[in-house]
């Protein structure tokens, strides 16, 4: 077999990624997995297989612990797996182009299934950008890889399971928490309980939040509700913090280190660069690929599978990654239809249980509504440096979609291709037209997916030039 | 339903539509861009907007040489500076061997009468260009070329335009063409529009107008890749292109590298899309960073294509039109009209206002690029 050619391609190695890698490879067919990470785990298990063998694994709880075992099995699964790889084109065909150690090669595949998952919600306020406040993401990344615990007490602002997960295991690990701007809105629980006699069977999980949650009351660190608006300052890097609650409370306090949380949003800018239909999900206030219920988009031999797909965590992505990887197996005559789809009746029932408390906790945290309507100084795209009044005033001049808006203004031209500004772009657009926000659409996606350098670029052509070149006369 | 009626219709709300919109409204006219999508959607959106009469075809030098003195004195005719420089563009030699060429070039023109291109050598090259890798030899340099801001180009040309009145149509595209007297009616959708005057300004897709009027014209695709990398610290000011690769590099204002060159990627008219091909495009970075060695280590923003028409002579088509009466072309522009744009649109009110022009456009006659009608 030729090294640069599989039956599928799988584009991350977290739950989903590794889930389908396995599957695949039972039913006999080559995989290959890419992913940008060192090791296997994805976001929700990152450097699980370092991390275990350590007494930091009791400090991250039960459900990174889950992540050994699936580490393992995936490295015994035969899949032909490239850890630190950048993927940054996929073309029709389909052709995959990559970096690994400063170098571009391309690969071919007859399937991919996208499973690269969520990026936290980007989260404007004025000062967002200053030195010193992070993502709690960003916080917990350094917390599962290298056991780093802030030196200085930190500020968190934010709401959802993250940030009160990440405070439990920071506490655990030694750290200080300054306080807790928790910015759910008021009414929200009211608003979600109408979701939970579906989630009543994940009564567990409610279990686990609320104890957190008491955790935390009693660590006896401020918690200050209902926050609606902040503020960071600073001369060079982030001195003091200023915030403001729904109800007009209003407090300053110095802080060097704020994390920061809205929830988070897939990663679509692989599906939208392959052509593939994305529709607004209106629980989660982001674009979701339109799928069949193999995870197949509307573009054929194309599948999303894990939070890629709509947020809906590890327990949601792994059977979606089997699901997906059996319709492939199925597809390339490893396995037949009838068997495929009774193979997928049991994942199926196991992706609807995983996603019943979904509804409710979609609207306990739906972001509250000043995140999407930042001040007129909150720079909204860091890249290039635009202001929410700048997209503002461009919006009302004609009626500009999302590419114009980009040409006018150079929002989201930047490295980041919009993953910072795309869905606030979208709506303080749709606020200054009127319009609701699905109807404005996302940036166009222009290749590289991830930046790749011109050395590396040129690399590639290098192969290309020596195929080229003339014998010697 | 309502018929708007114009003394021009312009169709194609890119920047050579804009600009014929421009000065059509300025001689008086009551004019109307009629555009698919929206001003600059394609190759004006996609250019790497070179201003360069450097290395010109000769037929395209006269009015190359006008439009660059525009370029000059652009605000003063669209209010805004559009983000031009005038660096100089340079035709880069890598060895010895490629010095005769252009040394050929600049006295050929110069024979013409002509001394904005000049050759220089390597230590002036070193001194316009100190990062350029130190193997080069010398170059053919036009210092009063230079590059401008495309998207703020646009702004500027539909800003003026407004300013005129001029009606700008977004979303509406041209389905069918019809006579009423005098006048031609085109069918957009639910919307009609009845002018007199037609300027066929459609880029990649201008063929296809032609031919709702009866013209057939041979017209093929272009779809140039283009890189953008992430900002950098001064770098270069000029224009650097090299014999022999096709390579087109420079920095933007906003300290960006833009790269491009020509390499092609692929452009499917009917779906109005292009796509980049990377295996392709790779020999433009192989290029840039063989000459700009520093470069090895920065990072590509995004990359991307523009459709535009490309004729089979390279040179544009401007002119009426030899069947349709009322029916001007103003297309074909071949990977080079950018720097065309301000020119084009003083041509083409001559052709619609006074009827003909001073102006040498005789090598742009559309008829060249017409099927010969069979006798009957």
């Amino acid at each position: 077999m030729n090294v640069n050619e599989t039956d599928l391609l799988i584009v991350g190695a977290g739950p989903a990624g590794m889930a389908a890698a396995v599957t695949a490879r039972r039913h006999g067919l080559s995989v290959r997995v890419l992913d940008d990470q060192p090791a296997p785990g994805g976001q929700i298990w990152r450097a699980i297989e370092t991390v275990a063998a350590t007494p930091r694994l009791a400090r991250l709880g039960e459900s990174y612990r889950a992540g050994a075992d699936r580490a393992s099995a995936f490295r015994s699964c035969g899949a032909l797996y490239e850890p630190e790889s950048q993927l940054w084109q996929i073309e029709p065909g389909f052709r995959a182009f990559l970096t690994q150690q400063g170098k571009a090669r391309s690969v071919t595949a007859r399937a991919v299934i996208l499973a690269t998952g969520a990026q936290e919600r980007p989260v404007p306020f004025p000062g967002w950008t200053l030195p010193g406040v992070l993502t709690v993401g960003a916080a917990q990344i350094l917390l599962k890889t290298a056991d780093s615990v802030p030196t200085s007490p930190v500020w968190i602002a934010g709401c959802g399971p993250l940030p009160l997960l990440y405070m439990t295991q920071l506490l655990a690990a030694g750290g200080r928490i300054a306080g807790f701007l928790d910015t759910t809105p008021r009414g929200r629980i009211g608003a979600a309980l109408r979701h939970l006699p579906k989630g009543l069977g994940r009564l567990a999980d409610l279990a686990k939040g609320l104890s957190w949650s008491l955790a935390l009351k009693r660590a006896g660190f401020p918690i200050i509700h209902h926050v609606a608006e902040l503020r960071a300052e600073g001369a060079g890097r982030l001195e003091s913090l200023h915030y403001r609650t729904q109800d007009g409370r209003e407090g300053e306090v110095t802080a060097e280190v704020l994390l920061v949380h809205e929830g988070v949003v897939p990663n679509i800018h692989a599906p939208l660069a392959l052509g593939c239909a994305v529709s607004w999900h209106a629980g989660q206030h982001c674009y979701v690929p339109e799928l069949d219920s193999w995870g197949e988009t509307s573009q054929v031999n194309v599948f999303v599978a894990g939070d890629g797909a709509g947020i809906g965590g590890a327990e949601a992505a792994e059977p979606r990654g089997r699901i997906a990887a059996l319709r492939v197996a199925a597809r390339l005559g490893k396995l037949g239809e009838g068997e495929a789809e009774s193979a997928a009746r049991s994942e199926r029932s196991r992706l609807a249980r995983a996603l019943a408390l979904r509804p409710f906790l979609d609207a306990l945290y739906a972001p509250r509504p000043q995140v999407f309507a930042p001040a007129d100084e909150t720079l909204v795209c860091r890249c290039e440096e635009v202001t929410a009044g700048e997209l503002r005033a461009r919006a009302v001049q004609g009626r500009p979609g999302p590419n114009q808006i980009k040409a006018f203004t150079r929002a989201g031209m930047g490295p980041c291709q919009g993953r910072q500004c795309g869905y606030t772009m979208a709506h303080i657009v749709a606020a200054a037209q009127n319009r609701p926000v699905e109807e404005v659409g996302f940036y166009r996606i222009r290749p590289p997916l991830k930046p790749v350098t011109l050395g590396e670029l040129a690399s590639l052509g290098e192969l290309a030039s020596l195929d080229e070149r003339e014998p010697a006369a | 339903m309502s018929t708007e009626a114009f003394d021009v219709a312009v169709v194609g709300g890119g920047l050579h539509g804009l600009s014929a919109a421009l000065h059509l409204a300025r001689a008086g006219r009551r004019v109307a861009v009629i555009e698919r999508r929206w001003t600059g959607r394609h190759a004006s959106g996609a250019t790497a907007a070179g201003v360069r009469t450097l290395g010109r075809d000769i037929a395209e030098i006269p009015i190359s040489l006008e439009a660059m003195a525009m370029w000059h004195k652009i605000a003063d005719i669209v209010g805004d500076p559009c983000g031009f420089h005038a660096h100089g563009q340079l035709r880069v030699a890598e060895t010895a061997e490629h010095m005769p060429a252009l040394l050929q070039r600049e006295a050929k023109i110069r024979a013409l009468g002509c001394t904005h291109e000049e050759i220089i050598d390597a230590a002036e090259l070193r001194r316009l260009v100190p990062a350029l890798s130190p193997h080069c030899v010398g170059a053919l340099v036009a210092r009063r070329d230079g590059a401008a801001d495309p998207h703020r180009t646009i702004l500027a040309f539909r800003r003026a335009c407004e300013a005129e009145n001029v009606a700008i149509v977004e979303d509406c595209g041209v389905e069918a063409v019809d006579r009423q007297g005098n006048d031609w009616l085109l069918v957009c959708g639910q919307r009609r529009f009845r002018a007199p005057v037609v300027v066929n300004a459609a880029g990649a897709w201008a063929a296809r107008l032609a031919a709702l009027f009866g013209d057939e014209i041979t017209l093929g695709v272009r779809a140039s890749m283009m890189i953008v990398t992430e900002r950098l610290a001064p770098l270069l000011a000029p224009v650097v292109s090299v014999v022999g690769r096709a390579l087109s590099f420079k920095q933007s204002d906003q300290g960006t590298l833009v790269i491009g060159g020509g390499l092609q990627g692929a452009a499917d008219l009917d779906r109005e899309r292009s796509s980049v091909n990377f295996s392709e495009l790779a020999k433009g970075a192989r290029a840039a960073s063989d000459l700009f060695p520093a470069v090895r280590g920065v990072r590509i923003a995004r990359c991307w294509t523009g459709i535009e028409a490309q004729t089979r002579d390279h040179l544009p088509v401007i002119g009426a039109s030899p069947n349709a009466p009322g029916l001007f072309h103003a297309f074909g522009f071949s990977g080079h009209g950018f720097q065309l744009v301000p020119v084009v649109g003083a041509i083409l009110t001559d052709l619609v206002v006074e009827g003909t022009t001073r102006r040498e456009i005789a090598a742009f006659a559309p008829r060249r690029l017409m099927q010969e009608r069979v006798a009957a």
